[in-house]
């Protein structure tokens, strides 16, 4: 499997360490309430078919990336920084 | 034996040889197997199972039966196909799964029971009773039926890992993957032409057809001339492509010195490739498949096409007096050329009653072959005819049941093949092969012409994709001969009839699979091990699927194909490995005291990749506590140099770096003064500890932080998350500096004596307090000094930039023992902290909160951080958790163990009376008597309680008192002094 680093260009998937879905960078306000939380830290989706995840190139330029993929057919549809997407 | 004037061999060298002990000589070119053949050896291996004498059947790497192990020692290299294995002088070879010989093998006795050993015996038998399965079945069963065995010894071979990229990767080197890798070259794609022979051409080396006029291997040399002088080509011969992967990566084995007598010393035997390609033509060619009939496998029974590559390429003629039996008319080549080269042909037998067959031999249609005769190799062959049964004397039967594409690769990504009718045979389905352009007779394509062509089309289709243009090519002129072929799977008969000849799996063995109702492909390979050799399956999958078929009812393409998965050819784990060998495994990390260490007498232990001095040994100090306890007193006492450059130093700086440690850490970071340090805790966003370390002010945008050892990259990884993820709007930069600072600490008493010694301006307490930090200078160089303590005495790290390092360190050893004190290990470090309770990723276990390690007040309530929200959580705080306590011996002292579970006093140790665990148990030198680090349930409000400590592992069983964590100086007045 190979990634397209925005930055580095497309690098063997040993380079990177992957973290899960991308809801780790939607962060719910400290008052959102113990749903929210749950649901940002525990609940995640094993979709069949397209899903967004997080890696970082570590053994790169140590970015974290927005990965969207389909897990059936292994294709990478799109990959941006995370550093663009993210909420503060 | 050898035919005049036949093959592509370079008769002036001769090759010696040895084979089971006996010398041979072949000649420059040769395969073992070849080499065999042509000195007249049938049988070069015994059966799996039934331990038959068995021959050549192929003469390519899907080889079932010869086997051998090449080399001795630990350079033996067991399970060899001969069939790929190139002679060479000295070559020293043996043959498998027999004893005591090849002649003789004791285990033919189990051809007799065969008709007790069918599919599903071992199952159905060795079941009773259990505790025999291990101990007893399995060992037996292993010894009988079997494969190579490895020496024992460790391989001394060398072997590599390499990378390639390419435009085009053409896997296999035939008409169609030559067409097309020199379409590609000349439009100056880079490509790699990987084949997994040690000579180029394919099929065009083992026929007799011509290209353009000539014999066709002239005009593969000329193409092969062209390509080498191209700077954007690759040839890569004795390159098996093994597996294909996402995003165009490839697996491939190069066999790089298996075929030489006299290496040079660093070449390594094999080496692995990871190939990437952003297109890929695949032109594999097609491996033919047996017939199964009657004793179709006695030494002498061979594929036809295997017969003409012995004979055109290897100028060996298979028999004497040569039989085939085909079911199409790609067979009667064989016969012709046998002919044509003198060889007599005593029968050419076509099942198809309507097969138009010429010759000046026998000819039999409408024929089957019945039964062969023949102990150790065939003898005559048994042949119905509509008239009755012939008995012919023969001592090679080339036979041919079709071709089947060599699509494994296709597969390789999930793909299932599909079934052509025109062919009889399973063809890669397009719509499996992204970026994968099937050529030639990987895709059905079987006529010279047709594979020439084929090979053009494709590379076209791949220049298109990589957005080049094509040039035109002009095709030699090559034969179109028709492949025509009706479909013969089985020949019925009372005798058995092998499928899997490397298996021993049999047409009965499947019937049977069905009649047990394993009914889908995968349950029958299962039940019959049928293409679970190493060469899984390549002659065999088709003609059991065949079997299957029949005997359930259903087509062929409905029962389909099992799964193909890589590697298409068994790769030594030795070559994927090659670069985890020996100190490769895990690369080590040096501190710059390291050598400075080992000349001590140091022994090192390992700190994840890092090498720490565990501590340094004196005059007449028997064992490691003798060293730790000197070492402990010499800090407590005078003063004791450590190297603590392992820790994790990330620098932190720009204008928001204040407000990012305050968001990273529980405490507060921003109120911080330059030129000061404060301890931090860092959780993890489920409310976990996840790490503690020190941060120092450096400027009002610079900050350095540092982490314990363990740690250090996942803080690094979880900082840049944070920072890029969380908060990218913040303006703040990282940066791992673990490798450019060598660190130091200097502890004891004596500590500022010594650092006064050796700075160009001396320090006292006033302009270097407690939790100080600033830059100093030793002998005009620039270091950084933190006035920070792990061992609660007054104390400092020093910094430098790790060019310095081994130099300071040096330098302060030599101050240390003029002031009575010297250098410290990773002993007497730990001992130091857990006599003042501070914490190490022991207590940090991943399950600990703040709350549970006493430290719950860090948490700033006027700010959110990382993890704050969810420490919240009811349940991570309160009198069930366990928390952080000090242990003690209650009574006589007596050793604490680490991980010794905590039960009150009295209570069964049993899981349900567990109240926690011993996290970090020592020596206490400075008390006199063992001390200990635990977790227990409501462990602060239970100070002065006994309870007991029990380790089942060790044995021990011991009375302890619950108390501070703390041991020494609780009020930290020695730190300040």
């Amino acid at each position: 499997m190979r990634i397209k680093c925005p930055l580095c260009g497309e690098r063997d998937l040993r380079e990177f360490y992957y973290q899960g879905a991308d809801v780790a960078l939607m962060r719910p306000a400290p008052d959102a309430g113990p749903a929210a939380w749950d649901d940002y830290l525990y609940t995640r989706d094993n979709p069949a078919g397209e899903t967004r995840d997080l890696w970082q190139h570590e053994y790169g330029c140590g970015a974290w990336l927005l990965v969207q993929r389909n897990t059936v057919t292994h294709e990478i549809l799109n990959v941006t920084l995370a550093k663009k997407r993210g909420r503060s | 034996m050898r035919i005049d004037g036949k093959g592509l061999i370079d008769r002036s060298v001769t090759v010696p040889f040895a084979f089971d002990g006996q010398r041979y000589h072949g000649f420059a070119g040769d395969t073992l197997a070849s080499a065999l053949l042509a000195n007249g050896v049938r049988m070069v291996g015994r059966s799996f199972k039934y331990h038959r004498p068995r021959g050549l059947l192929t003469a390519g790497s899907e080889e079932p039966n010869a086997l051998v192990t090449v080399g001795q020692g630990g350079n033996a290299t067991p399970n060899l196909r001969a069939t790929t294995q190139e002679i060479y002088e000295g070559l020293t070879a043996v043959s498998q799964n027999r004893w005591p010989s090849l002649n003789l093998d004791v285990m033919a006795v189990n051809d007799l029971f065969s008709p007790f050993l069918s599919a599903g015996f071992y199952y159905k038998t060795f079941m009773w009773p259990r505790s025999f399965w291990e101990r007893v079945y399995e060992p037996i069963i292993r010894r009988s039926a079997g494969l190579g065995a490895l020496s024992g010894e460790p391989d001394t071979a060398r072997y590599e890992q390499a990378y390639a990229f390419c435009d085009l990767l053409v896997i296999g080197a035939g008409p169609a993957g030559l067409m097309a890798a020199l379409t590609a070259a000349r439009a100056g794609a880079d490509v790699i032409l990987a084949d997994e022979d040690s000579r180029m051409g394919g099929r065009l080396l083992a026929e007799t057809e011509p290209l353009d006029g000539e014999p066709a291997h002239i005009w593969v040399a000329r193409v092969l001339d062209e390509l080498a002088t191209m700077d954007n080509v690759r040839l890569m011969p004795r390159t098996t492509v093994t597996g294909v992967y996402d995003g165009g990566t490839y697996g491939a084995l190069e066999r790089v010195t298996t075929h030489l007598a006299n290496p040079a010393p660093d070449a390594p035997l094999e080496a692995f490739w990871r190939i990437t390609a952003k297109q890929t033509v695949l032109a594999t060619g097609a491996i033919e498949r047996p017939v199964a009939f009657p004793m179709n496998d006695r030494p002498g029974v061979m594929m036809a096409g295997a017969v003409r590559s012995y004979l055109n390429r290897w100028g060996v003629a298979a028999g004497q007096k040569v039989a085939v039996f085909g079911n199409n008319n790609d067979a009667h080549r064989t016969a012709h050329d046998l002919h044509e080269a003198g060889v007599e042909v005593v029968a050419l037998i076509d099942s198809r009653a309507d097969a138009a067959v010429s010759g000046d031999f026998p000819l039999f249609t409408g024929a089957q072959v019945i039964n062969t005769r023949g102990r150790k190799s065939l003898g005559e062959v048994h042949v119905q005819t509509a008239s009755g049964v012939e008995v012919i004397e023969a001592d090679c039967l080339a036979m041919s049941g079709g071709w089947n594409p060599t699509l494994h690769l296709s597969c390789h990504l999930g793909g299932r093949p599909v079934w052509n009718v025109s062919i009889h045979a399973f063809v890669p389905d397009p719509k499996n092969c992204a970026g994968l352009h099937v050529a030639g007779a990987a895709g059905g394509v079987f006529s010279t012409k047709g594979a020439l062509k084929s090979g053009v089309f494709r590379a076209r289709e791949a220049l298109k994709a990589l957005g080049m243009k094509a040039p035109s090519i002009p095709l030699p002129v090559a034969g179109d001969a028709e492949y025509a072929i009706t479909p013969l799977w089985q020949v019925q008969g009372r005798k058995r009839a092998w499928l899997d000849f490397a298996n021993d799996v049999t047409v009965k063995d499947v019937e049977l699979a069905a009649t047990e109702n394993l009914a889908s492909s995968e349950h029958m390979k299962r039940f019959t091990t049928q293409g679970m050799a190493p060469d899984q399956g390549k002659n065999s999958n088709v003609g059991a699927l065949a079997v299957l078929a029949d005997a359930t009812g259903r087509s062929i393409a409905a029962t389909g194909t099992t799964t193909f998965r890589p590697p298409f050819v068994p790769v030594p784990i030795a070559a994927t490995g090659s670069a985890g060998a020996g100190k490769g495994f895990a690369p080590e990390r040096f501190m710059t005291s390291h050598d400075r260490s080992l000349e001590m007498g140091a022994p090192m232990i390992e700190a994840g990749l890092w090498y720490r001095p565990s501590y340094f040994p004196r005059k007449g100090e028997k064992n490691w506590r003798q060293a730790c306890d000197h070492e402990v007193g010499m800090v407590r006492n005078a003063v004791g140099v450590c190297d603590v450059s392992t820790l994790g130093k990330i620098d932190v700086q720009g204008p928001d770096a204040a407000a990012f440690l305050d968001f990273i850490y529980t405490n507060r970071m921003s109120s911080l003064k330059v030129g000061r340090v404060r301890y931090g805790l860092m959780l993890r966003e489920d409310g976990m500890v996840m790490d503690d370390g020190t941060c120092a002010r450096l400027g009002a945008r610079h900050f350095l932080v540092t982490t314990t050892t363990a740690a250090a990259a996942q803080v690094m990884r979880h900082m840049e998350f944070v920072l890029q993820g969380l908060r990218p709007d913040w303006d703040v930069r990282i940066a791992s500096v673990t490798e450019q600072w060598a660190q130091f600490a200097v502890a004891g008493p004596k500590s500022r004596e010594l650092l006064n010694g050796l700075f160009d301006a001396p320090i006292d307490n006033d302009s270097f307090p407690f939790m100080a930090c600033g830059d100093v200078r030793i002998k005009g160089v620039s270091a950084r000094l933190f006035r920070i303590s792990y061992s609660g005495e007054h104390a400092y790290e020093i910094a430098v930039p790790a060019r310095f390092g081994a130099a300071l360190f040096d330098l302060l050893l030599e101050r240390a023992q003029a002031l009575g004190g010297g250098a410290y290990g990773l002993e007497a470090l730990n001992v130091l902290r857990i006599e003042k309770g501070f914490l190490t990723h022991a207590e940090i276990h991943g399950r600990a909160t703040a709350f549970d390690l006493g430290m719950e007040r860090m948490i700033s309530p006027a700010k959110d951080c990382i993890g704050k929200v969810m420490a919240e959580r009811p349940g991570l705080k309160g009198p069930l958790r366990e928390q952080l306590v000090g242990l003690k011996p209650a009574g006589a002292a007596k050793l604490i163990t680490a991980g010794a579970h905590l039960f009150m006093q009295g209570a069964e140790a049993v899981s349900d009376n567990d109240q926690g665990f011993v996290t970090s148990p020592c020596y206490s030198p400075t008390l006199g008597h063992p001390i200990a680090l635990a977790m227990l349930q409501n462990g602060r409000a239970r100070h002065g309680e006994v309870i007991d400590i029990v380790d089942h592992l060790r044995g021990v069983r011991t009375a302890c008192v619950v108390c501070e964590p703390v041991f020494f100086d609780a009020d930290g007045g020695r730190c300040r002094g």
